[in-house]
């Protein structure tokens, strides 16, 4: 691990203003950054202790809930009104990761993670386009059975390791930044990037500003919704492919849908196709069909990992099946 | 014979190598200029250090402290040998700095016996053979006192899914999920 200053801070504005130097970074966690710093892909010169931060509440607002960043996975994935109104990011959290894992990272954090391969956290593979631009992908020939097969480029095909940020993306979060320069609001949607040619670039988030709260509106979408994971394992375990859905019903008729995919992505894939196939049909497995197969025409597969295409359509069937309940 | 009296002599050996290895590490400690000031409370006791903030909180128990039950097995977050509890939960030593513990009360599988007798869990591991190797079983076991504080333990999928952040390489897990179950029974 490369040496760095170590700081706490106690308000946003001072917190800011340290992250702002040359070479800082915050942590709150440290479940992503930590292990980066030892396998030296992250080697910050400040590091920046936010834990003291006053962010942890979640209060319902109108509209919707605000969620603190500094917020545990644990704490969040149990609390009564994530539970009764947003189910989906409930299950997304409990699914992730390990207790342990849970009870140390912030929601702002877990939005932060980096996007990752096994090439990307191996300092002996030298191509690796996030680590070193230019450098090549090292995936794109290689063991790639995990790796993404929407959103990718020639410069990079890893996948957004997140489930919570699948939720999020799905049920129209929206992030609040503080830097220098004052607040903002984010889509989180709009948040996460793709690749392109710049894979090292992740998300809209400026040198020295802080996400502060997530906001989730409310509404039918939120209230009945769900998070379906499909793993190697059945615990402890990235996703293979999963489904972040919410559904609008009136009767079996299906007023409006929201979808998200994991596991699949270079980014957390608001499925933008399989919600316009869903609105206005009817909530039957063929329906469903037909909107996984509008959603994942634009998939690219490669060596290793085509049967993600056909396991992301299952999955997202068996998530809208399970889901519409009795009515399908 | 000759194992009680290799015994003897490392009970007067261990203690003075201990010492110099302490003084040792004060004098790199008071040499390192990167050095920060850091209060742990460990076990109930607050221990004064300097330590690189590079120190993970797992290096700083085991290799400052001498406080050797957290394991490093992977050191990146996979295996949960190292899992302490901090404020009564439990989390993972060797993702978290050192110096992000100030103020924070730190229990490690040493501190859990208390007055000479094992915590129900620890003993239902014995009883009910929830080891083999025991690398795994210090942080196994601060898991399972935070999983049944967490009220996780109510059926052995339950338990699966609550332990499944600690991973045992000899296999034990019939074994583990017996004994959280009867150490939760026994605390309720």
């Amino acid at each position: 691990m490369q040496p760095f200053d170590f700081v706490r801070e106690h308000e946003v504005s001072t917190a800011v203003k340290a992250g702002s130097r040359d070479g800082a970074k915050f942590i709150a966690g440290g479940t992503n950054l930590v292990d980066l710093m030892k396998c030296d892909v992250e080697h910050p010169t400040h590091v920046v202790d936010i834990n003291a931060v006053p962010l942890s509440k979640v209060e319902q607002v109108p509209g919707g809930v605000r969620i603190g960043a500094l917020v545990r996975m644990s704490d969040l994935a149990v609390h009564p009104l994530i539970v009764k109104n947003f189910p989906a990011i409930s299950q997304s959290l409990l699914v992730s990761a390990s207790p342990q894992i849970r009870n140390m990272a912030s929601i702002g954090g877990n939005l932060m993670q980096r996007t990752r391969c096994p090439y990307f956290r191996e300092l002996t593979w030298t191509p690796c386009n996030k680590r070193n631009p230019g450098s090549g992908c090292s995936a794109i020939e290689g063991e790639n059975r995990l790796h993404a097969i929407l959103g990718t480029s020639d410069a990079c095909i890893a996948t957004h390791p997140s489930d919570l940020a699948v939720a999020v993306a799905a049920l129209d979060g929206v992030l609040t930044l503080r830097g220098p320069k004052g607040e903002r609001q984010v889509n989180a949607t709009d948040f996460h990037l793709l690749p392109g040619n710049t894979p090292h670039i992740e998300h809209d988030l400026k040198h020295g500003e802080m996400i502060t709260s997530l906001f989730i509106p409310d509404g039918p979408h939120a209230k009945r919704s769900s998070y379906l994971k499909i793993r190697d394992r059945a615990s402890f375990e990235f996703a293979l492919t999963a489904a972040a859905v919410g559904l609008d019903l009136d009767g079996s008729l299906i007023r409006s849908a929201r979808v998200a995919f994991g596991g699949v992505g270079t980014k957390p894939w608001r499925a933008k196709f399989a919600e316009a196939a869903l609105g206005g049909q009817r909530a039957t497995p063929d329906v469903f069909r037909a909107a996984a197969e509008a959603e994942m025409k634009s998939a690219v597969a490669h060596r290793q990992n085509a049967y993600k295409i056909e396991l992301m359509k299952r999955t997202l069937v068996r998530a809208l099946s399970d889901l519409a309940g009795g009515v399908a | 014979m000759i194992g009680s009296a290799a015994a003897t002599a490392g009970l007067l050996v261990a203690p003075l190598l201990g010492e110099e290895a302490r003084k040792n590490a004060a004098a790199t400690q008071q040499a390192d200029p990167n050095a920060i000031p850091v209060a742990l409370d460990v076990n109930g006791k607050v221990h004064q250090l300097e330590l690189d903030p590079r120190t993970t909180l797992l290096d700083a128990l085991r290799e400052h402290l001498d406080i050797t039950g957290p394991k490093k097995g992977c050191d990146q977050g996979a295996c949960g040998a190292c899992t302490v509890l901090i404020d009564g939960r439990r989390v993972l030593s060797c993702l978290n700095l050192a110096a992000m513990n100030s103020g924070k009360k730190i229990v490690t599988v040493e501190g859990l016996a208390g007055d000479g007798r094992l915590q129900a869990i620890q003993a239902a591991f014995i009883r009910n053979d929830g080891f083999q190797c025991g690398y795994c079983t210090s942080g196994q076991i601060c898991s399972a006192v935070a999983l049944i504080r967490e009220g996780r333990a109510h059926s052995d999928a339950e338990i699966r899914e609550w332990m499944s952040g600690n991973v045992c390489r000899c296999g034990c897990y019939l074994g583990i999920v017996e004994a959280v179950k009867e150490a939760s029974n026994a605390t309720v």
